[in-house]
């Protein structure tokens, strides 16, 4: 158990230190960010910005966004950190969590019995591709990306089959539907009467979910057993075999959460926004771009590139529409210029 | 015509034939006759199509198997060079079109490829191994997008169309069999280069490099530079590719240069091996077959499912493609009756 | 290297005898290919142009001419290259000289530029309706009788500005040459008619997140109007209901489609009342559009109500076999024949009558719908009013139509 106990502490005191300087770094922006988002605006910065209610709209959804994106690119983070093995398939697993969690939806008319079975089969799924698939090329890192590419495009082929290109859209249930009232004022009428940001509050929803999943996640890693198993086959997987941990059944708990997080997410999402062929690919950029900027393998590190993108993304669609989609791919590769291995990766 | 005699008067001194080997000379024979037997379909669109994404996966298979570097911006790189060869030269969309003639038009589009290719390698080479797949799928996909948004030079969503081979010693070089001579003569150049060159010093230190980058920069090699280098030779083999693919489909837009085109040519690599550099090839004929008649076999809906299947039974069964079954069942073949089993 | 010899040898004689041969049609059938998106996300778009085609075939009794119909099939996945892809399979190795098809916008340009290396060869139309196939550098051999994006807006513009009465108009479109072309069609009529566009904004294809589009867009406006398609008007739509938004909407032709009313949601309510247009109606009560419905649904997987792909497909396939039959399946002087009797074709389609201009494109009526309630709860577009034969200058004359010039994100614009 010494062995097992080494590795950790080193990595906690390293990950606090730097969980510290990112948490002040955090709120500076977010009282910068603060302050011109209650204030009345001036004329002229309504002007340069379009319109308060088009810059304080872009940050929230941006944020929200972000949340969404960081449920996908946490369990493919994770996966990654771990096995080393990079899931071309992550996409194909959110959109099938979501086809999943559309079904069963319609079927049982619960939500949550959808979002659950999201995550459950997807889960399940997961098990199951390492067992049958990666268990077979353990250590060979290429192959293993060529089958994820070759299940990516299979399952997006039978996909369509099954649900056909169509698109679907989960109603989300009562209590989750509809915009709550923010304290922004955006503008003032001519009367005096001060309009208020609206917001819907499912979108708060997801962020609020996603915060919740990050802290579990984070608490599940540093704080149990299992997390400490995980940690420890990061940093050296031969060693945790050999000190008599059964890796195998490491590898199968983590895919196990990773594919059922994007299940999660896929659900979640599409009820956010809406499930169709061709989001597999979508999300699966969205979380190489996010782990990429993060770096690879750290939950933090998820977090915030997925706040980065996010941010980009939606402030790239109101304020330069035209070339806002390659905006997160500029961030990208600025990131890999200045430091390669993302911002919380490790070197 | 003249070009693919080339591996013959390259070896011109000693017993040519045997230097060569038989493998190749009946390859080159039987290539040199297709058009004989094969109609102006089979042509082009299977011959001349294959030996274009046969040269495609050559880039690849050059960076991945010499250098260990798995790129899916191959299919960029080439679209860097068509794109060019439709805007500095003639195209039919009224957007730039420089008119430029060809004899420039072909190197320069060649040359801004291969920078384009050497900047992608730049940016790649910063990370390692299986991280190269993602980062060049992540370029791939932004160079997509501004293809995409941008119409002040690559005329957005429709991009060009109307982009013609040029005609000249009296020669159309799209008809069918100028464009397959023309296209076999380039795909053999490629070839030859590239067997050649993995075993050149060049060739040689970037095996080296792939297998052990540490021991290499302890003995005073540059790392970063030999790699970059690696993707600017191969940005030539895709530049060239994609210069020819413009010609055969007279036209380029961003779907050409798409997530799916991407990644098809690391299929076709995979199907075919990335051992050797005729690995390639054989995977272009056997996925551009497919590709052409599986409307006609299983119908085109679930033909995805069917290319998929195909890719993941070649990643589990046989590592090495279409080659490394051949090498597998060889053996089987030859000792036939002498040692079942085997 | 032995082995690879052996590999190289025997790859290059499996590779000589796969050498085809054309595969002619017997003397008593006529080969018609037809090309649509059978495989990708748009693989029931092109499902659905099948079924039009079909139809047409189907009420022909599967005869032409005297001659037996084979119709030999080629997919696209809605890229151009694909479809040129499968125009040429189609053309140079089943050999058929008569082609239907492709489906999509900028399919459609590609293959009008492969037709012009065709001459032998008769190209129809699909569905796709991008203006520049048949309006700028057109094929002698391509011919189209479902009309373009443009036209479909016909009669929108003036409605929205005087019976609607609104004044403003910001837009929301996805950023690629169809939506250009329905912008474009209903500005053409909307600016002319005294409105003004303060706002355009162009969203990336595919975009699924437009709450902070929806926040930008200025809150003065009288109506927005929305050409999007798919997926992305239901995401639009779902996200405008879910924001709050109170502006009427005015819809482009696929945004009010039945794939989008069929989605399932809240999206209905901010739907019903929405104006828009297009070269089909749901609730046409003329006898030959009810009989048209009819025929359609005897083809497997129909859907309630044809498409505008079915409808498409099917004007350009009947429009063919009329020619056809005309000249009694003699395509031997590659096909000249046919293609004068082609471009004389005027028929009565299930939505009035069809011809052709100079440029070999359709002129035909437009309806101008409302999407409304049915009686059981299912959205339809409600027929408002018939604009009749629209042609391709929407009644401008050319060369003024010609000097407004081609469709952009900036063309036209009135703010």
């Amino acid at each position: 158990m010494s062995l097992a106990d080494q590795p950790k502490s080193a990595i906690e005191s390293n990950g606090l230190s730097r969980r510290q300087g990112f948490l002040l770094l955090w709120l500076l922006v977010a009282a910068l960010v603060a302050l011109p988002i209650f204030a009345p605006w001036p004329a002229w910065l309504n002007a340069v910005l379009i319109s308060k209610k088009a810059f304080v709209s872009a940050i929230m959804n941006g944020i929200t966004l972000a949340g969404l994106y960081f449920l996908v690119a946490s369990g493919f983070t994770l996966v990654f950190g771990l096995m080393r093995n990079v899931n071309l398939a992550h996409g194909s697993l959110y959109l099938l969590g979501a086809y999943i969690g559309y079904s069963v939806t319609q079927w049982t008319g619960y939500w949550l019995v959808g979002v659950a079975a999201g995550f459950l089969a997807l889960a399940l799924i997961g098990i199951l591709m390492q067992v049958i698939v990666f268990r077979r090329l353990e250590g060979d890192d290429l192959r293993q990306t060529l089958v994820t590419i070759g299940i990516s495009i299979v399952a997006a082929d039978l996909m369509l089959a099954v649900w056909g290109g169509q698109t679907y859209q989960l109603a989300t249930p009562e209590w989750l539907d509809g915009a709550v009232t923010l304290p922004i004022i955006t503008a003032t009428r001519s009367n005096g009467a001060a309009v208020f940001l609206t917001f819907p509050l499912y979108r708060l929803v997801v962020l609020a979910g996603a915060i919740v999943i990050g802290v579990a996640l984070w608490l599940m890693l540093n704080r149990t057993r299992v997390g400490m198993m995980i940690r420890a086959g990061v940093d050296d997987r031969a060693m945790l075999s050999a000190s008599g941990v059964n890796v195998h059944m490491v590898f199968a708990i983590v895919f196990a959460i990773g594919a059922g997080l994007a299940g999660f997410a896929g659900v979640v999402g599409g009820s956010a926004l809406s499930i169709a062929p061709g989001e597999d690919v979508r999300y699966l950029l969205a979380s190489l771009v996010v782990v990429i900027v993060g770096g690879m393998g750290s939950i933090p590190g998820a977090a915030i590139g997925a706040l980065l993108i996010g941010l980009a993304e939606q402030i790239g669609l109101v304020y330069f529409p035209t070339y806002g989609v390659v905006l997160t791919f500029v961030i990208m590769v600025v990131t890999l210029a200045i430091r390669p291995q993302g911002i919380m990766g490790r070197g | 015509m003249a070009t693919t005699d080339l591996p013959a008067a390259s070896a011109a001194k000693g017993n040519w034939f045997e230097r060569i080997g038989a493998g190749h000379f009946l390859l080159a024979v039987a290539l040199l006759v297709y058009p004989a037997v094969a109609s102006d379909f089979f042509l082009t669109q299977i011959g001349g199509y294959s030996l274009v994404l046969g040269m495609l996966a050559l880039s690849l298979m050059m960076l991945a198997g010499y250098g260990g570097m798995v790129s899916l911006a191959q299919i960029t790189v080439a679209g860097v060079a068509g794109y060019a060869v439709a805007i500095f030269g003639e195209n039919g969309a009224n957007v730039l079109g420089f008119g430029w003639p060809w004899w420039i038009v072909v190197p320069w589009a060649v040359l801004l490829a291969s920078i384009a290719s050497a900047l992608i390698g730049w940016i790649a080479v910063r990370t390692q191994g299986i991280y190269t797949i993602m980062i060049t799928l992540a370029i791939a996909t932004a160079i997509f997008y501004f293809a995409q948004q941008n119409y002040a030079i690559f005329n957005g969503f429709s991009g060009f169309a109307g982009v013609r081979a040029p005609q000249f010693w009296g020669v159309d070089w799209r008809a069918p069999l100028p464009f397959y001579y023309l296209c076999l003569g380039i795909a053999v150049l490629a070839y030859v280069a590239v067997l050649y060159g993995a075993r050149s010093t060049f060739g040689l230190t970037l095996q080296a490099v792939r297998d052990n980058p540490r021991r290499m920069r302890a003995i005073g090699y540059d790392v970063t530079a030999h790699k970059v280098f690696a993707w600017f030779i191969a940005g030539i083999v895709a530049g060239l590719a994609g210069v020819l693919m413009v010609w055969f489909n007279g036209r380029i837009s961003p779907g050409t240069i798409g997530v799916g085109a991407a990644i098809n040519i690391l299929i076709i690599a995979v199907i075919g091996g990335m051992r050797h550099p005729i690995g390639p090839f054989i995977g272009a004929v056997v996925v551009v077959l497919m590709q052409t008649f599986a409307i006609d076999i299983v119908g085109a809906q679930r033909f995805n499912t069917l290319i998929g299947l195909v890719f993941l039974a070649i990643v589990f069964f046989s590592p090495d493609g279409i080659l490394g079954l051949w090498e597998r069942i060889k053996p089987h073949l030859a000792q036939e009756g002498l040692r079942p089993g085997g | 290297m032995k082995i690879h010899r052996r590999a190289l040898l025997a790859l290059a004689v499996a590779t000589a005898f796969t050498a085809p041969g054309f595969a002619f049609a017997a003397d008593d059938t006529i080969k018609i290919g037809l090309l649509a998106t059978f495989e990708g996300p748009f693989t029931v778009l092109g499902e659905d142009g099948e079924r039009g085609a079909m139809t047409a075939i189907g009420e022909a009794g599967g005869m032409v001419g005297g001659k037996k119909i084979e119709i030999v099939k080629g997919s696209s996945d809605a890229s151009p290259d694909s479809a040129v892809r499968a125009a040429r399979k189609l053309v140079e190795q089943d050999g058929v000289k008569v082609l239907i098809g492709p489906l999509s916008g900028d399919e459609g340009i590609a293959v009008k530029d492969y037709a012009k290396t065709q001459p032998g060869v008769t190209f129809i139309n699909g569905s796709s309706a991008a203006q520049d196939t048949t309006f700028r550098d057109p094929a002698e051999n391509f011919f189209r009788f479902s009309t373009d994006g443009a036209q479909w807006m016909a009669g929108l513009g003036t409605y929205a500005y005087n019976d609607k009465g609104y004044k403003t108009v910001a837009t929301v479109a996805e950023d690629y040459s169809f939506p250009y072309t329905q912008v474009f069609g209903f500005m053409a009529e909307f600016c002319k008619a005294g409105g003004k566009v303060p706002s355009k904004s162009w969203v990336p294809i595919g975009n699924k997140d437009y709450s902070s589009v929806i926040a930008a867009i200025p809150d003065n406006v009288d109506a927005i109007y929305v050409a999007l398609g798919g997926a992305d008007a239901v995401n639009f739509l779902t996200q405008y209901q879910q924001s709050g938004g109170s502006a009427p909407l005015i819809g482009g032709s696929i945004t009010v489609d039945q794939t989008v009313l069929t989605a399932q949601g809240k999206l209905r309510d901010v739907l019903v009342g929405t104006p828009s247009a297009g070269p089909t109606a749901d609730t046409n009560d003329a006898p030959a559009w009810k009989a048209f419905v009819e025929e359609y649904k005897k083809q497997p997987g129909a859907f309630p109500s044809p498409s505008l792909f079915a409808h498409a497909y099917y004007v350009n396939t009947k429009a063919a076999l009329i020619a056809l039959d005309e000249v009694k399946d003699d395509l031997s002087d590659g096909g000249k024949a046919f293609r004068e009797a082609l471009a004389k074709v005027s028929f009565d389609s299930p939505t009035g009558k069809v011809s052709l201009d100079a440029n070999r494109n359709g002129i035909a009526d437009i309806f101008l719908t409302e999407v409304s309630e049915g009686a059981d709860g299912t959205l339809l577009n409600k027929l408002i009013k018939v604009v009749p034969q629209v042609n391709q200058t929407l009644g401008i004359p050319e060369d003024q139509f010609r000097a407004l010039g081609a469709v952009s994100r900036d063309n036209p614009s009135c703010s």
